[in-house]
């Protein structure tokens, strides 16, 4: 199982890497971080599995008793739920920036921003 | 010449992702840490049904506390720079439909990012994702009623005062309880009720309302720039 989602994981990965080195459009380029974001998240997800065990919220299925041998990692799963934030962050400035950069030259074409090219 | 560049780039990667991929072999056991955090008695003295809350908002609440505070660098900077006086649109009416069903709608959707909130102890879910879900209500007003002005004073507001909350109640831990952030400043409940886990529902609850009004804040600056050609 969670090789499954290490493999989705780095499949999403290397598409958000092949987006972001292909695509002319900015707003493709800022979706091609936001999947590559997702799927380290993925990926991070899929490294705290533990084999045949439980989501780690105790309730009736999963005892107080019993919970060190019954749950999942919890520490990558909260670090993702920071990571997620950061991500949606990070997402919120890009697109600030290119509504700037749209306003400057009335297009989103990657090839008409020159001035930092070198 | 360029693409081939790219390719052999991401192919390279791959090979680099899949030396990760057959390196991993799974895990049979939790590891040091966590096992410490899943031991009865440690789940008893912070009583979150949810551990990942008990992560998030107690062992590790300085890392939420500095993520809000990124959340809130975010929406400073991006009002900063997206500041500007809302020009004059002429849109198309809405439909009946969709003004209805968004009437119908927000309030509820609003509700249920409240419940995601204050039962982020218990079940999936949390500030983050409640103030998400809030948020989310606010996309779906500025789109059915376009003409009418985003009130950002109100917002800023709520989340000035919601940020101010949470590191008195963070404070309050170290004067009162046995440490920053210390969860048992007020009484505990009973575990797996909704008022169990002590400060924690508390402070997620003004972190959810945090979030909400930092993304509604800027969803409204988001708009503000919006002009017609």
């Amino acid at each position: 199982m969670e090789y499954v989602s290490l493999t989705i994981g780095f499949l999403v990965i290397l598409a958000g890497l092949w987006a972001i080195m292909t695509k002319k459009n900015i707003i493709r380029i800022i979706i091609g971080f936001v999947l590559f974001d997702t799927g380290i998240h993925i990926v991070m997800v899929a490294l705290a599995y533990v084999k045949g065990k439980a989501a780690p919220i105790l309730d009736s299925t999963v005892s107080i008793d019993d919970a060190v041998n019954s749950i999942v990692d919890p520490i990558p799963q909260a670090l993702v739920l920071t990571a997620i934030v950061i991500g949606l962050g990070v997402t919120a400035l890009m697109l600030a920036y290119a509504v700037k950069l749209h306003k400057e030259k009335g297009n989103l074409d990657i090839k008409s921003f020159k001035e930092l090219k070198w | 010449m360029r693409n081939s560049f790219i390719l052999i780039l991401i192919v390279a990667f791959g090979i680099m992702l899949y030396g990760l991929f057959d390196a991993f072999s799974g895990n049979e056991q939790l590891s040091e840490l966590a096992k410490y955090y899943a031991q009865k008695e440690n789940i008893e003295k912070v009583q979150a049904a949810n551990l990942v809350t008990a992560v998030v908002v107690t062992y590790r609440g300085l890392d939420t506390l500095g993520e809000v505070t990124i959340l809130f660098l975010t929406a400073a900077i991006i009002g900063f720079f997206l500041h500007n006086k809302e020009e004059k649109r002429f849109l198309r009416e809405n439909s009946e439909i969709f003004i209805t069903a968004a009437k119908l709608l927000i309030p509820i959707i609003i509700l249920l990012g409240v419940y995601i909130f204050i039962n982020g102890h218990l079940t999936p879910g949390g500030g983050f994702q409640g103030g998400a879900v809030i948020a989310s209500a606010v996309i779906l007003m500025i789109l059915a009623f376009p003409e009418r002005e985003f009130n950002s004073k109100f917002f800023t507001y709520l989340e000035s005062a919601s940020g101010t909350i949470f590191v008195l109640l963070a404070a309050l831990g170290a004067i009162i309880g046995s440490g920053f952030l210390d969860n048992a400043i007020v009484p505990m409940g009973t575990f797996g009720k909704l008022v169990s886990a002590g400060v924690i529902p508390i402070i997620y609850s003004f972190v959810g309302l945090k979030v909400g009004s930092e993304l509604s804040n800027i969803l409204g600056n988001f708009k503000a720039v919006q002009s017609d050609n």
